[in-house]
């Protein structure tokens, strides 16, 4: 359909293109070579990364495993390689890892609530989220000289174990308000309705339904962001957790090393026993790295809901 | 015409600058089922999610106007929302029942209103909403299973039993049936006109056939001109009169098809 000067009405446009099968070149040879050429080279992308974690691992494996004997985790440092241990590093890394999550829990799960559930959208709240979703990719170093100013120094709190669990939590806060108000974000509008529907306050909604479906998310959230922290150095060395450390934590006020430390502590010997025993401690921090990740995919499994 | 239960003057609703609803008047008789019909994008269940204050959840939402309900407007800053909407009870499009029980989906609603009941008095109270949405039959021996392993009409029962445990006045329903199969619909229709008896039943649909099967009043909603969009009710009557010999020429041509 043309008007009177030609031009196409806008039905035109709608009817069958009027050119023929010849002009098409579908050149298939090319295009499928081009194909296999581009899987190739994610193919090798992929196994250069594989490679390279199992050339890392095999060492590791060759060299600690003979160490990997019960006096590795009943042992103090010390300056004889074959009578060394983990025990001081193991026992404040766990003891950091506790005490990390139950402050950063409530603190960065009630952010996250108030963030999302309750906070009015205005300008405020969303330059705080900026923040937030940006101090999450803050180096680590950072905070670490921030607990030093703040615990360690302004606090009074010394090298101790606390100014460490307070570091850490700072470091991992961000992360879990993040995934927690994702989590929260994954509970739909329809249920949020239907419980303000029945004549429940904002908090009844949140307490008993929101919070309740997200706890799969939540906790997967935080079981990540602590697998972080156990590998974490560089703050804690910042607030002088590098010590040498040859007797059973006290309490949080007792100064402390952890895994990572320590393992950094027999890297840096000259002798090559204590090279090996750093592959044995690598191994330990692996194993723990992996065992927390195994939980958060298998609470995400269990607890996660389809809508 | 019979008592009025909900008398909505002057309603106006914006999103942001966006007047979406506009200058109802309505005088919503107790007891009975109005239907609200309409093209859509008209502003039906804005309308409908104004009688309960669902519509200020909705950022930038702002209601202009009274909704008398029981003598008081429910707008009036000394309303508690939250109140009103234990009230005046609201069923959604598509069913939403919590991942929780069956008995749990209908006991949470009475709990966190403060029922004062026993273990043995919540048990009757959990049975009399389910026999009242006709549902008791179907899940008596799975009171404990999830209300998601339910069939999406079954689903929709279970929402309004959750309602009608907490003795609502009004009980507002969005498009109840849309995602419901004809039978569940139907069955969902029988439910309506037996609890009209003790409620007053709001419902919006599409469906012009349900309409006139199940409701008593119709209020007919189109938008307030050409190009315009907003949405008002330009005609609201008996549902036989609206079908069969409605004033407006616009009704007339909705429901008989030939527009819409």
């Amino acid at each position: 359909m043309t008007t009177d000067d030609g031009r196409r009405t806008t039905d035109d446009r709608r009817r069958t293109p009027q050119y023929g099968i010849r002009m098409f070149e579908p050149n298939l040879e090319r295009r499928k070579a081009l194909g296999v050429v581009w899987e190739g080279v994610a193919l090798l992308a992929i196994l250069l990364g594989i490679a390279m974690l199992l050339t890392l691992l095999v060492k590791v494996f060759v060299d600690g495993l003979p160490h990997l004997r019960p006096q590795l985790f009943t042992e103090f440092p010390s300056r004889f390689p074959d009578q060394a241990g983990l025990r001081s590093a193991l026992q404040g890394s766990i003891w950091l890892m506790v005490l990390t999550a139950l402050l950063s829990f409530p603190l960065g799960v009630g952010a996250g609530i108030y963030l999302e559930e309750f906070a009015p959208k205005n300008a405020l709240t969303r330059f705080i989220e900026i923040n937030v979703a940006n101090l999450a990719g803050v180096p680590s170093i950072i905070y670490g000289l921030l607990g030093l100013g703040l615990f360690v120094r302004g606090l009074g709190l010394g090298r101790s174990l606390l100014a460490g669990v307070l570091t850490m939590t700072l470091v991992i806060l961000p992360v879990i308000i993040v995934s927690t108000r994702e989590a929260l974000r994954a509970v739909p509008a329809s249920i949020r309705e239907a419980a303000l529907a029945l004549g429940a306050s904002r908090w009844e909604m949140v307490r008993d339904h929101v919070l309740v479906y997200s706890m799969g998310g939540i906790l997967t959230g935080m079981i990540l962001a602590l697998s972080r922290a156990i590998g974490e150095t560089a703050p804690l060395i910042t607030i002088g957790a590098l010590t040498y450390i040859a007797f059973d934590l006290r309490g949080p006020l007792d100064i402390f090393t952890v895994l990572p430390i320590q393992i950094f502590n027999w890297v840096s010997m000259p002798q090559a026993a204590f090279q090996r025993l750093a592959a044995a401690g690598i191994i330990v921090l692996l194993a723990l790295l992996l065992t927390m990740n195994a939980l958060a995919i298998w609470l995400r499994n269990r607890l996660q809901r389809r809508w | 015409m019979e008592p009025v239960a909900l008398e909505l003057r002057n309603l106006s609703v914006y999103y942001g600058a966006f007047l979406a609803v506009k200058d109802v008047n309505l005088a919503i008789p107790r007891h009975q089922i109005t239907a609200i019909i309409g093209p859509s994008g008209v502003g039906k269940s804005t309308l409908l999610r104004a009688l309960n204050r669902m519509n200020e959840l909705v950022p930038g939402c702002r209601t202009e106007g009274e909704v008398l309900f029981d003598g008081m407007n429910i707008y009036d800053p000394r309303v508690d929302p939250v109140e009103v909407r234990r009230r005046i009870g609201m069923v959604f499009q598509k069913p939403n029942p919590f991942p929780k029980s069956i008995y749990e989906n209908i006991a949470w609603g009475l709990r966190i209103n403060g029922f004062r009941g026993n273990r043995a008095q919540m048990d009757e109270a959990v049975e009399g909403a389910l026999r009242a949405a006709a549902l008791w039959d179907e899940v008596k021996d799975k009171l404990h299973q999830s209300g998601l392993s339910l069939s999406g009409g079954q689903q929709q029962r279970l929402c309004i039993a959750r309602v009608i445990a907490l003795q609502p006045e009004v009980i507002l329903l969005d498009e109840p049936a849309s995602a419901l199969d004809p039978i569940a619909t139907l069955k969902i229709e029988e439910l309506m006109r037996e609890l009209k008896r003790d409620y007053t039943i709001v419902i919006v649909t599409h469906n012009m056939q349900q309409a006139a099967r199940v409701s008593d009043y119709t209020a007919m909603m189109m938008l307030t001109g050409e190009g315009e969009r907003s949405g008002t009710v330009i005609e609201f009557d008996r549902t036989k009169t609206i079908f069969t010999n409605p004033r407006d020429k616009r009704t007339e041509d909705y429901v008989t098809g030939r527009f819409g």
